[in-house]
């Protein structure tokens, strides 16, 4: 697996006491839209921190492009493109000018530059604001400069930390659609996120992640197949009934998951699954039949929700 | 709720606030007055007291101390009418959310006064405390030259309050500090009499604000003052100067902050 | 599926290994907009320099110096103010700044994942709070010129001095700036700088202070730094001067050594 841009093996990260990142195993390959999806704290972001070669690693195994994250920092930085957690535009700076000092950093020309910053400026659909200061923007122009500025180098791998975290459903959608632009054009994408919807829009791949262990690892689709089922028939009732309707329920599904506000039945047929219901006398308040997401995986793999 | 008494509600939520920002204020109302003080009051004075060219009838500390208490009015007034009000404005926008109450912008900007002479007035009484102390000003009338320096003080605080209130971030206000306040602390007679400024810009001195504060607060504090120290001008020349200043800033400070948290 | 990974614009192993002047660049394009502000800062010492050395000066009269030498009082403070200027110029650009820079901009958090490193960042601001420094210097050297406080061709090495000055106050600024948890904490830094600008030797010589004192004043760095700079504007060389910039040199490194270790370990978590 030589072709791997990423490689890690046993990958650790403590801070002192705590182990962020717990042995983890993962590799990415060139051209793919890879995920780590996990509850906050589960030790994502110190992944990708290391990734990066911003944070050493405390264990373990890791290459970047096949080079070594310690001592070939400088080297790995200067193919990637990194869009953190929180933006970091310099707000002494315009957009366009902030773009033009990232290409500095990374030792491009002005003459190169300059194009580069049209081209990028179109992309994030932000040509119109190009002389502004960054203060004035709105979320989700913000994200959008990020990322932009996170591509003037032309990166080989460009990783984005929580890309629509605080965004209003609007701004997010715009910049899915900048994300799968980039996809198509056959960039590598390392995304993190704890939205499951985004995850399964996004990512061709991806890592379930919890308390710094890789607890599964697949495509989207692959992990709802192997871990729920088709459909999930969502139940509220009163407080007082609850506890009697989920004694009765045994055998009307596949699984089931009691939540503190909810019943989750996990089935292949719903409709078969309302039937017994019926038969058996339970009447919920509410009843909603959806497909199964990556939050039910995820549900499943760790007995919790992914946003507390 | 009566005016006042709204007033009195939002100096106090100025006072919560105040239990967490204290050390810095404490630094700057108190320790830096008194390095001042003994630097150039005392240090400095050694070399000029009884030399050929002093010519002021009172030890140069006491010349020095009774001008620092107007001085440091007016830094205390324009701090409290700048920083603060633009953090209310802007950057913590708790004007905003203040008048979603049954507060209003008069309030506030009464409120913040209120909550500023208090403050003003107690750290004039220690500096002239210890100024007396070290034997720079005498008991009396050093206390009664604090009515008159709190006035400087609210006088700059409404000003500024009114014009933070048409700037947009703290940059303007740094700015503001280096030509306005800075030269005013030290062109306006603290530390040396007008009478040694160049002839022309005499008259202009007088239509600064620190030099009436100054010169109000040196002719109480110091009783026997001659012409080698103050000015000949009337006491209400400088009390009326600063009186519609004051009043002035404060009609503004209402004006622009409804403006403001209305927009 | 295998997809043509883009082709690279920046060659690796041809890069710069010195760039520093990348945050020079970075200011240089934030402050092209804020050039009065820059202006400003040149104000400060020329208007204490009127007022406390001309205005209060014309009640001091002249001052003697030890050698029986006899100058105005502006021409004696001059070269002080100078050097507080230097001193707090650099001191507030690697506090106040910096700190807001680290704590609520992360904009070096952001720098770090490009080919940068600390000590990039580090060396950058430093210096450039040092090229601040010189403009100012240049200047203030030219304001002594225009009014006859200094007539020594010496006075030109006044404006490296200052600059060393800058560097050696910068540097512990930095140092301490690591330490620094809020906003509240830098009314310590203004608790340090207003005690050593009022009694180092600035505003009068220091034999007014009992010998203990005296020692004590020694300790400061800005005595050093005002002493130094005076033997240049009064062109009055001696040896004592290179111990004063030993003091200041020492200063400055072993401030740069704590301040980038520190930063190093704050930034790469």
């Amino acid at each position: 697996m030589s072709e791997s841009l990423v490689q890690a093996r046993g990958l650790t990260k403590k801070f002192g006491d705590f182990t962020a990142v717990d042995a983890v195993d993962f590799d990415i390959q060139p051209g793919e839209a890879f995920g780590f999806l996990g509850p906050n704290g589960a030790g994502k972001t110190s992944t990708m921190k290391m990734i990066t070669t911003v944070s050493p690693i405390t264990e373990g195994k890791m290459t970047v492009f096949g080079l070594d994250p310690a001592s070939q920092g400088r080297e790995i930085r200067s193919r990637l493109g990194v869009v953190p957690q929180e933006d970091n535009l310099d707000l002494e700076l315009t957009v366009a000018e902030n773009l033009y000092i990232y290409g500095r950093y990374h030792d491009m020309k002005k003459p190169e530059i300059m194009p580069r910053i049209d081209e990028l400026l179109e992309f994030a659909q932000l040509t119109e604001r190009r002389e502004s200061r960054v203060e004035p923007l709105s979320g989700g122009m913000k994200r959008r400069l990020t990322i932009a500025r996170a591509l003037i180098n032309d990166p080989d791998l460009i990783i984005l930390d929580e890309p629509t975290t605080g965004l209003d459903p609007q701004a997010r959608h715009l910049l899915w659609d900048r994300l799968y632009r980039l996809k198509r054009e056959g960039a590598t994408l390392v995304i993190t996120t704890h939205y499951m919807d985004e995850a399964e829009q996004l990512c061709d791949r991806l890592v379930v992640m919890d308390q710094g262990k890789i607890v599964a690892e697949g495509s989207p689709r692959d992990l709802i197949t192997r871990y729920a089922t088709k459909e999930v028939v969502e139940l509220r009732f009163g407080e007082e009934v609850k506890d009697q309707a989920v004694l009765q329920m045994a055998g009307l599904a596949e699984r089931s998951e009691v939540l503190a506000d909810r019943v989750l039945l996990y089935t292949e047929d719903s409709e078969q699954t309302q039937d017994g219901l019926n038969q058996k006398g339970i009447h919920p308040e509410q009843v909603l039949v959806r497909r199964s997401t990556l939050e039910d995986v995820f549900l499943r793999l760790t007995g919790r929700g992914l946003i507390d | 709720m009566t005016a006042l008494s709204r007033s009195f509600r939002y100096a106090e939520s100025e006072v919560m606030a105040y239990r967490r920002t204290w050390r810095g204020t404490v630094i700057t109302s108190f320790v830096n007055p008194v390095l001042f003080l003994a630097a150039l009051g005392f240090g400095l004075g050694q070399f000029i007291d009884g030399g050929s060219e002093a010519n002021l009838s009172v030890p140069f500390v006491t010349f020095v101390a009774s001008g620092l208490m107007a001085a440091n009015a007016m830094q205390n007034g324009a701090g409290d009418g700048s920083f603060p009000v633009m953090a209310g404005l802007i950057w913590r926008k708790n004007f905003h959310g203040t008048i979603t109450t049954p507060l209003g912008p008069a309030d506030i900007i009464w409120g913040r006064l209120i909550w500023g002479v208090g403050r003003l007035g107690f750290t004039l009484i220690v500096f002239a405390v210890i100024a007396v102390v070290f034997d720079a000003l005498e008991i009396g009338p050093a206390l009664l030259a604090i009515p008159p320096a709190i006035l400087t003080g609210i006088a700059f605080t409404s000003v500024i309050t009114a014009w933070t209130l048409t700037q947009d971030d703290g940059r303007s206000l740094s700015t503001m500090f280096r030509f306005a306040i800075v030269p005013l602390f030290l062109f306006s007679g603290t530390f040396f009499p007008i009478s040694e400024l160049p002839e022309w810009l005499e008259p202009v001195a007088y239509l600064t604000p620190l030099f009436h504060g100054v010169e109000l607060v040196r002719k109480i504090a110091l009783p026997d003052a001659d012409a080698t120290i103050v000015t000949s001008l009337p006491m209400w020349v400088h009390f009326g100067y600063l009186l519609v200043m004051a009043t002035a800033g404060i009609y503004l400070s209402v004006k622009l902050l409804d403006g403001r948290v209305r927009e | 599926m295998s997809v043509q990974a883009p082709s690279r614009i920046t060659p690796i192993g041809t890069m710069t290994p010195f760039r520093a002047q990348r945050i020079w660049e970075k200011n240089y394009i934030a402050y092209r907009r804020l050039w009065k502000v820059v202006f400003s800062g040149f104000f400060e010492p020329v208007f204490y320099l009127l007022a406390v050395g001309v205005g209060t000066g014309s009640l001091v009269g002249n001052i003697e110096l030890g050698d029986g030498s006899v100058l105005s009082y502006a021409s004696w403070i001059a070269p002080a103010l100078m050097a507080a200027s230097a001193m707090n110029g650099s001191v507030i650009e690697t506090t106040f700044n910096i700190f807001f820079k680290l704590q609520f901009g992360k904009v070096y958090e952001g720098i770090l994942t490009t080919p940068m490193k600390p000590m990039d960042i580090a060396i950058g601001e430093i210096g450039w709070a040092l090229l601040r420094g010189v403009l100012y210097s240049t200047a203030f050297i030219g304001v002594m010129f225009a009014f006859g406080m200094t007539e020594s061709p010496w006075a030109l090495m006044a404006i490296p001095a200052a600059t060393l000055i800058g560097f050696a106050f910068g540097a512990v600024g930095l140092a301490a700036t690591t330490w620094m948890k809020s906003w509240q904490d830098f009314d310590l830094v203004t608790l340090a700088t207003i005690p050593l600008f009022l009694f180092s030797g600035t505003f009068f010589p220091i034999d007014v202070y009992p010998p203990i004192l005296q020692t004590a004043v020694k300790i400061s760095p800005l005595y050093h730094g005002a002493e130094l700079l005076r033997g240049f504007t009064l062109g009055a060389i001696d040896w004592t001067m290179l111990g004063h910039a030993a003091f200041l040199v020492v200063m400055g490194l072993v401030g740069s050594a704590i301040a980038a270790r520190r930063l190093d370990g704050m930034l790469r978590k």
